[in-house]
């Protein structure tokens, strides 16, 4: 599904972008790039709009207004679906919704798209062995005690994440959409959780990472994106500015509100 | 860390808790009851009278499996039970009866579903309006009447549906009572397992149970899925009313009634939880099974009938601790954390340590 010589500049590009909620306005003219190959921190305040802005790029809402590009193509986005995102190679891990706990893990790596035949019925044999493929290739889980037949509810925080993050890259997104994947996890788990973000980058696949832990999303990212209240107000680039200069600077933009 | 690798034997085979529980059961009623659980006949009486239940049950597997309700089917049964005793006494249709029947009952399922998928009412609050509406429809198009259905079973609708294909071919007493509803069930039972374990939709049902949030994120479309489910339910509450019209060569306005609850008990029973998520149609079979089994089996143990809504109620709640302590580490957890903040009493601790104990409970 990714091209074999990608001709594109961007994998997704934002213009001009509205959403309201009613009469609330979420976002107001967001214009994002997101490039090949970087790890792009979104950050910003609770309501400031991060989650909105990533369900409208992944297709999960719909744009009040604006343009949509995925590779240099427009969508429109009316049409813009999850299942059109993952046909795009845009592959969302939400903190706690991206895997159904009383599930085995090889139901949830194929869930949406499953092996199946033309009248859909799945095939469990296939499943399970690609599943255990990507376990223990993509993943790197062994000697863990998990299997392909475990159910999420046995897992860790981080193991879980791994999990999320493993199947996005098995199914060779190009962007993979973080949304606080660090969120009420113990530090040894977080440390997981970031050297799968950089193992992302390494692959060659960008990555946009939402994330309230400033020092986290300042090891990793590239290029920070700052909302506030639905708008973007600047960019930063982390390798410039320590962590407390970072949260000097997003104290002060609340002050000035 | 080796202990969530080994997946237990209970979980390996399907139901398998419900089917030891159901051999156990039948050996108990063969002891207690042998001249009639050894003999053929009250076996080819639960082929004609299981049915029904088993439909419906089977249709509630997906339902609850999805985390929804479906209360409305009892008056599913009466009003699709209602336009094809209609169709087919008054204006002798025969076969367009059927289809009518069964289309009646796809239309108040797909009803449902729209209204729980797409308004966004909850199933049970939902289905507990609808079943008034459709339960009243039936009785003011009826205008309360019942209709015999004499003569039924020359027609070829009865005999295909609910015929006793051997009774004109053996000799054999027990063999001539096999009815032929029981093959229809079996083979739309056998189906609808294949689609839960391994077909898209029943997948798509199950994680839909486990939480809506998720399967929209996977790309599944959740409010199609549910109306599906909902069609499903009304489609096979609609067998089951022509099955029973036409067993009982009659119909009538309450027929549906005493289905309620005694199917939803057969689902739960059978293994699939009341929470959503897990779901399975074999277990579900094996409580239809047992909820069917204990009336014949305590009467004909000498127990008056008074003792078999006692009886099942004890089974019904035996079950569901059981599934909970075997198929949910975390509530049987909570559970067990539960009963030892209780034991306390007595003790020296204070009231208002048992009270800061419990407000910390949801974090951990």
């Amino acid at each position: 599904m990714a091209p074999e010589a990608p001709d594109f500049d961007s994998i997704v590009r934002l213009e001009a972008v509205q959403k309201f909620f009613g009469a609330v306005q979420a976002l107001r003219d967001i214009d994002l790039r997101i490039g090949r190959n970087e790890i792009v921190g979104l950050i910003g305040d609770n309501g400031a709009g991060k989650s909105t802005l990533i369900k409208v790029m992944t297709g999960v809402l719909a744009p009040t207004s604006g343009k949509i590009f995925v590779r240099d193509r427009e969508i429109q986005p009316s049409e813009y679906s999850v299942r059109m995102a993952h046909d795009l190679s845009i592959e969302t891990v939400y903190q706690d919704k991206s895997l159904a706990e009383k599930q085995p893990l090889w139901r949830n790596f194929f869930v949406g798209r499953q092996i199946a035949n033309r009248f859909g019925f799945i095939d469990i044999k296939r499943e399970k062995e690609v599943a255990q493929q990507i376990l223990l290739d993509v993943i790197g889980f062994r000697g863990l005690g998990i299997t392909v037949d475990s159910t999420v509810a046995n897992l860790s925080g981080g193991e879980r994440q791994g999990i999320a993050i493993g199947r996005a890259m098995h199914y060779n997104a190009d962007l993979i959409v973080l949304d606080e994947p660090t969120a009420a996890l113990g530090v040894a788990e977080v440390r997981k959780v970031i050297d799968f973000v950089r193992r992302i980058k390494q692959s060659g696949r960008a990555c946009i990472y939402i994330e309230h832990n400033l020092a986290h999303v300042h090891e990793v990212a590239d290029r920070l994106v700052v909302l506030d209240r639905g708008r973007i107000v600047s960019e930063l680039v982390p390798k410039d500015m320590t962590v407390s200069e970072l949260t000097e600077y997003l104290i002060d933009l609340q002050h000035k509100a | 860390m080796a202990e969530r690798s080994s997946v237990s034997i209970l979980q390996r085979v399907e139901a398998l808790p419900i089917i030891v529980v159901f051999v156990l059961l039948l050996a108990l009623f063969m002891y207690t009851a042998p001249e009639v659980f050894l003999a053929p006949f009250i076996y080819t009486t639960f082929l004609s009278t299981l049915p029904p239940l088993i439909l419906l049950a089977t249709g509630l597997t997906f339902v609850i499996g999805a985390g929804e309700i479906d209360l409305c089917f009892p008056a599913i049964i009466s009003f699709s039970g209602f336009v094809f005793a209609v169709l087919f006494k008054e204006y002798d249709l025969g076969w367009i009866a059927v289809l009518a029947g069964l289309a009646s009952g796809v239309l108040v399922g797909f009803v449902n579903g729209v209204i729980i998928a797409k308004i966004g009412i909850p199933s049970f609050m939902t289905t507990l309006a609808t079943q008034f509406f459709w339960a009243g429809m039936a009785t003011v198009l009826s205008g309360g009447k019942s209709y015999a259905l004499r003569g039924a079973e020359d027609s070829s609708v009865w005999q295909w549906i609910v015929g006793r294909p051997f009774a004109s071919v053996t000799g054999v007493p027990w063999l001539q009572e096999v009815s032929i509803q029981a093959l229809w069930t079996a083979t739309i039972v056998g189906f609808l397992w294949l689609i839960l374990t391994r077909h898209r939709f029943g997948e798509h049902a199950l994680f839909i149970g486990d939480s809506n949030d998720v399967s929209r994120v996977v790309g599944i479309d959740v409010d199609r899925e549910k109306i599906k489910i909902f069609t499903l339910m009304g489609f096979l509450a609609a067998c089951a009313a022509i099955l029973l019209t036409l067993e009982n060569k009659n119909f009538f306005g309450n027929q549906g009634q005493g289905y309620l609850l005694t199917a939803i008990a057969s689902v739960l029973i059978g293994g699939t939880s009341i929470f959503g998520g897990r779901a399975t149609v074999l277990g579900t079979l094996f409580g239809c099974f047992i909820i069917g089994m204990i009336e014949a089996g305590l009467v004909a143990s000498g127990l008056t009938g008074a003792w078999v809504r006692t009886v099942q109620g004890l089974i019904f709640l035996i079950a569901i601790i059981f599934y909970m302590y075997a198929n949910e580490p975390q509530r049987r957890l909570a559970l067990f954390a539960n009963l030892r903040s209780f034991r306390g009493f007595g003790s020296t601790r204070t009231s208002e340590e048992g009270g800061v104990r419990r407000v910390r409970r949801p974090e951990t």
